[in-house]
C-alpha cells in the first residue's frame, strides 16, 4: 500500500505544567517570559500516532503546521528529529490577538494550499487555552468528518480510519472516511525521543527569518541542502482576508480576570474507624455526590 | 523532565576541554564527510554542538524512562523463557527508547551507520546512562563490542555485524570468562574446531559470568590451537544468536545491578566466526577490548557516584535533627565534601583516560589509511603509554571510590538508608560490582604498577606540575610538589630493595599514591579553566596529602618479614 500524506497541528506552548510563582502577570494573563516554551503536549502524541502510520507505511509524508511568532519555528525542528518530513510556520503579526476562531480561518486556508492530504492529526487541545475548539473548527471550515479524543489509530487503509476514542466512562472504536481531522487524547501513548542523526541533520533548519537574524556562517548549507528551509506563509500567502484575522477576527473577549486562591472553607476530620466511614458514605449518598 | 545531561554542568565542562579540539578534528579527518552524509559534523564547534545535543537526548532518555524504570527493573530483573532472555519490562522499553533514539553504535564510522562519536563523548553518555540505572547501562555499554568488530575484524565481517548495531539495535556481549578461567584468562578451554569445507569454526564449551550472555551478537573468546594450554592458543569469534546453537544454563541472583542478566551459557556446535587472526584473541583483541570496559566500568562508577552523592545531599538537606537540617553538623557536612571531592577527582581522571585513548585510537586508525609522520607516531605511542597506565589506575579508583560514596550515602540516610524505600541501598548494591569485574582493584594494581616503576605516572604529574597556574591556586601547587618528591623518594626506596614479594607487597599504596597526586593535579587544572573548583580542589588535596604520608610512613615501617605473617 502506497503512503499516507498527513499535516500534523502542533502549535508551541508556555510551559503550564511546571509553574513558578512569575508565571501569571499581576493583570491575570500569562508571563510567557517566565514560561520556557514548549511542544504542546498533547500534539506531540498526534505527531506519535502519525509517525506510527509512517513505521507501517513507507513513503507515508509528514509535514507539520503549526502558527505563531518566529520562534515557533523550534517546535517544527522539534517535530524533524522525530521523524517529520517537513514543517511550516504560518506567522504574520496581523494575525496576533486571534482567538480560535480566527485561528482555525488561518489553519484552514493554509491545510487548503497544502492539498491533497488523507489526514490530519491534532492535538485535543493545548495546555495554555485548554479549548479544544481549533481541531474541530478546522475540519468544519475544511468541510471533512472528524474524530476527536483518540487515544489509538487500529488500522488505516486509503478509504478509512478506525479509531478508538477514549471517553469519559469507556473506549468507542468507529471508523471514518478519508481525508479526515483527528484529534489526539492525552492517554495516547507518549511521542519518541528525538533521534541522534535526524537532529545533526536538521538543527541548522530554519526560516528566512531565522536566517536573516542567524549570527553563524551555515547559511550558506541552505543553498545545498533545500530541507533546511522551514517555509513562512504570511497573511499574503494564504490569500486570506483580513476582517477574519487577528483581533477583528476574534469574536472572543476577555471580559474580566479574577484571581483564585483556593482555600478549604469547611472541612470534617474523619478517622479510620467504620462508623466515620458508614456516616461519610450515607452523606454522599444524600447530597448525590455518589450513587 | 528531568534531563541528566543538562542538569550536570560539569559534564559540559569535561566535554569542551581544551583538547577535544584536536581529538575531534583527527576523529573527523578534517571534516571531510560533511558532503557524504547530511548528519557529520561542518567543524568542530558544530561537532561540540552536536554532542550537546546528542547527549540532551541521553539525559532526557535516562532522566525520564531509564532512571524512572530503575526500581522496577531492580525488582522484576531478566527471567529465561524458552531458552531465550527476557529482560525486564523497564529493561526492554530503555532499550528500545535508546535504540528508536539511534543511539546504539554511537562511535562506530558513519558507513556503517554510526555516528562516529569520539570516544570521550560515548564515556559521558554511559556516565549518564549509569547514573540512571547501572545494571542497565551495562546491556547499553555493551555497544563496546561493534568497536572490537570494527577494530579487528575482516571487512566482510564488518558489513556483515555492524550495521546490525548502528541500524537494527542489536545489543552484544563479551564471552570471556568459564567456571575455571576468571581472572586467569589464559585457562579459557571453550574449544574452536574448524570446518575446513565449510571454511567455518564450531565453538563447543562452557562460559560463566557472562553479562548479557543472550545477546544478538557475541564476542567469544576460544581455544582455536589444540593442545595448548596458555593464551597463544586462544583466537576471538564472533557467534550470532539467530544460529540458535547456546543453551542459556541459568541466569546468576546477584547482590547488584539486577537488571542485567549475568548468564551460565553452553555452547553446542555453535557456528562462529574468526574475528581476526587465530592465536591473538586474547593476547590482542580481548586486551583491547578489557581495556574499553574498564573505560566503561570507570564511567559506570562515576554515574553510581554522582547518583549516591545527590541523593546524600538531598537527603541532609531535607532531614531535621536536633532542631535543624542534619547537613548543617560538622559530622554529616565532612562526610559530604570528601563524597563531593572524590567524585570530582574520579570524573576528571575518568575524562583524562577516555582523552588519551582517544588520541592514541584515532592515530591508529588513520595508520592504517595513510603512514604517521614521525611526530604523529610519536605521539600516538606517548598518549597510548598513558592509556594503558591511565586505564588500570582509573578503573581501580573509580570503583573503588565509588563504593566509598554509596557506603557513605547510606551513612548519611541513617536507618532510613538501610530501607529498601530509599534508592541508596540499591546504588550501594550496584556499585559493590564495579570494583570486582572486568578485572579486580587488586588486578587493576598489577597493570598500573608499571606507570610507577616506569617513570610514567612521575613524568605525567611533572608535565601537569609544568602548566601555568593564576596565582591563586600556586599553593595547591606546592602541595602537590611535595607529594610528589616523597612520592618519588617512597617509590625509589621500595624499588632499591629488588624484592619483587616486597614491591608487589606495597604495589597498591605506591599506585594510590600517584592515583592522589594524579587527580589533585587535575583538579587544580580544573579550577584553573573554572574558579568553581577551587575548593573540591583543596579539600581533596588536603586529604591526598595526608593519605599520601599515611602510606609513606608505612611503608617506611614495614619489614619484609611482616608480609603475610599472619595470613591464617
Amino acid at each position: 500500500m502506497k503512503g499516507f500524506k498527513i499535516i500534523v497541528l502542533a502549535k508551541q506552548v508556555p510551559d503550564t505544567r511546571n509553574v513558578g510563582k512569575d508565571a501569571m502577570k499581576a493583570n491575570g494573563t500569562v508571563n510567557r517570559a517566565a514560561l520556557p516554551a514548549v511542544f504542546n503536549p498533547e500534539d506531540l502524541k498526534a505527531l506519535e500516532q502519525a509517525l506510527r502510520i509512517k513505521d507501517q507505511y513507507p513513503g507515508t509524508t509528514i509535514t507539520l503546521l503549526t502558527m505563531g511568532p518566529g520562534r515557533a519555528a523550534e517546535i517544527i525542528r522539534e517535530g524533524l528529529y522525530r521523524g517529520a518530513d517537513g514543517g511550516i510556520l504560518i506567522t504574520d503579526r496581523k494575525f496576533a490577538g486571534s482567538d480560535t476562531l480566527a485561528t482555525s480561518y488561518a489553519i484552514s486556508l493554509a491545510i487548503k494550499k497544502m492539498a491533497p492530504y488523507d489526514m490530519i492529526l491534532a492535538g485535543r487541545q493545548a495546555i495554555d487555552g485548554d479549548t479544544a475548539q481549533v481541531g474541530p473548527q478546522a475540519a468544519e471550515k475544511l468541510g471533512i468528518p472528524q474524530v476527536t479524543y483518540c487515544e489509538e489509530i487500529v488500522s488505516i487503509n486509503h478509504k478509512k480510519v478506525t479509531v478508538k476514542r477514549r471517553l469519559e466512562r469507556g473506549v468507542e472504536t468507529m471508523e471514518a472516511p478519508l481525508p479526515v481531522l483527528i484529534t489526539v487524547h492525552g492517554s495516547a501513548p507518549e511521542c519518541r525521543s528525538r533521534n541522534a542523526k535526524l537532529l545533526m541533520k536538521y538543527k541548522h533548519a530554519q526560516t528566512i527569518t531565522e536566517m536573516q537574524e542567524a549570527t553563524d556562517d551555515y547559511i550558506e548549507l541552505h543553498d545545498s541542502r533545500p530541507y533546511l528551509d522551514i517555509p513562512e506563509w504570511t497573511v499574503a500567502d494564504l490569500n486570506a482576508d483580513e476582517k477574519w484575522l487577528g483581533l477583528s477576527g476574534s469574536p472572543t473577549k476577555v471580559k474580566k480576570v479574577t484571581n483564585v486562591v483556593f482555600k478549604a472553607k469547611e472541612s470534617k476530620v474523619l478517622t479510620d474507624s467504620d462508623e466515620d466511614i458508614e456516616r461519610l458514605i450515607i452523606e454522599l449518598l444524600e447530597n448525590h455526590t455518589i450513587g | 523532565m528531568p534531563n541528566f545531561y543538562s542538569d550536570n554542568k560539569h559534564l559540559k565542562f569535561h566535554l569542551t576541554h581544551p583538547l577535544m579540539k584536536k581529538i575531534i578534528s583527527l576523529r573527523e579527518r578534517d571534516f571531510k564527510e560533511k558532503e557524504e552524509y547530511d548528519y557529520a559534523p561542518l567543524d568542530f564547534e558544530d561537532a561540540i554542538d552536536s554532542y550537546e545535543k546528542v547527549l540532551e537526548i541521553v539525559g532526557d532518555i535516562t532522566g525520564n524512562i531509564i532512571a524512572e524504570n530503575a526500581v522496577s527493573v531492580d525488582l522484576e530483573g531478566p527471567k529465561i523463557v524458552d531458552n531465550e532472555v527476557k529482560y525486564a519490562r523497564g529493561t526492554q522499553e530503555n532499550y528500545d527508547a535508546l535504540k528508536q533514539a539511534g543511539l546504539i553504535g554511537m562511535s562506530l564510522p558513519r558507513k556503517y551507520g554510526g555516528l562516529n562519536f569520539v570516544n570521550t563523548a560515548f564515556v559521558m553518555a554511559n556516565e549518564i546512562v549509569a547514573r540512571g540505572d547501572a545494571g542497565f547501562s551495562n546491556i547499553w555499554g555493551l555497544q563496546d563490542c561493534a568497536e572490537t568488530i570494527n577494530e579487528f575484524a575482516d571487512e566482510e565481517i564488518k558489513e556483515k555485524y555492524l550495521p546490525k548495531f548502528a541500524l537494527e539495535g542489536a545489543t552484544g556481549a563479551m564471552d570471556l570468562t568459564e567456571p575455571d578461567a576468571g581472572s586467569d584468562l589464559q585457562a579459557v578451554q571453550l574449544k574452536a574446531t574448524y570446518d575446513k569445507d565449510q571454511d567455518i569454526w564450531y565453538l563447543n564449551g562452557v562460559k560463566r559470568f557472562i553479562t548479557n550472555g543472550d545477546a544478538d551478537i557475541s564476542l567469544v573468546l576460544a581455544r582455536s590451537e589444540e593442545g595448548t594450554v596458555d593464551a597463544r592458543g586462544l583466537s576471538l569469534f564472533v557467534y550470532d544468536r539467530s544460529h540458535k546453537a547456546v543453551t542459556i544454563r541459568r541466569i546468576e541472583n546477584k547482590l547488584g545491578i539486577k537488571g542485567s542478566p549475568t548468564c551460565e551459557l553452553v555452547f553446542k556446535n555453535a557456528p562462529a566466526k574468526l574475528v581476526g587472526s587465530r592465536k591473538l584473541g586474547l593476547i590482542k583483541y580481548v586486551m583491547s577490548l578489557m581495556n574499553a570496559a574498564r573505560l566503561g566500568i570507570g564511567a559506570q562508577s562515576v554515574g553510581i557516584a554522582e547518583a549516591a552523592y545527590r541523593e546524600a545531599v538531598k537527603y541532609a538537606q531535607e532531614r531535621s535533627q536536633f532542631g535543624k537540617e542534619i547537613i548543617e553538623f560538622p559530622a554529616v557536612y565532612e562526610m559530604l565534601s570528601v563524597m563531593k571531592g572524590k567524585l570530582f577527582a574520579i570524573r576528571s581522571l575518568l575524562y583524562e583516560t577516555s582523552r588519551f585513548v582517544d588520541i592514541y585510537k584515532t592515530y591508529q586508525r588513520i595508520s592504517e589509511e595513510r603512514t604517521l609522520e614521525p611526530e604523529e607516531r610519536k605521539e600516538m605511542k606517548q598518549y597510548q603509554k598513558l592509556a594503558d597506565s591511565y586505564t588500570p589506575l582509573l578503573k581501580m579508583t573509580a570503583s573503588e571510590y565509588c563504593n566509598q560514596i554509596a557506603y557513605d550515602a547510606i551513612q548519611i540516610h541513617g536507618g532510613t538508608g538501610y530501607m529498601k524505600d530509599f534508592p541508596v541501598e540499591r546504588l550501594y548494591r550496584d556499585a559493590r560490582i564495579t570494583s570486582i569485574y572486568e578485572g579486580t582493584s587488586q588486578l587493576q594494581v598489577i597493570a598500573a604498577i608499571k606507570g610507577v616503576t616506569t617513570g610514567l605516572f612521575l613524568n605525567r604529574i611533572k608535565g601537569y606540575g609544568r602548566e601555568s597556574l593564576p596565582p591563586e591556586l600556586v599553593f595547591l601547587r606546592k602541595i602537590l610538589m611535595k607529594m610528589t618528591e616523597e612520592y618519588e623518594m617512597t617509590v625509589q626506596n621500595v624499588v632499591d630493595m629488588k624484592d619483587e614479594e616486597l614491591l608487589d607487597f606495597h604495589a597498591r599504596r605506591l599506585v594510590e599514591m600517584a592515583g592522589n597526586i594524579i587527580m589533585g593535579n587535575l583538579l587544580v587544572l580544573d579550577a584553573k579553566r573554572n574558579p568553581d573548583y577551587e575548593h573540591v580542589a583543596e579539600a581533596f588535596i588536603k586529604r591526598a596529602e595526608a593519605n599520601n604520608k599515611e602510606k609513606v610512613y608505612y611503608i617506611h615501617n614495614t619489614d619484609p618479614r611482616d608480609i603475610g605473617v599472619i595470613k591464617q
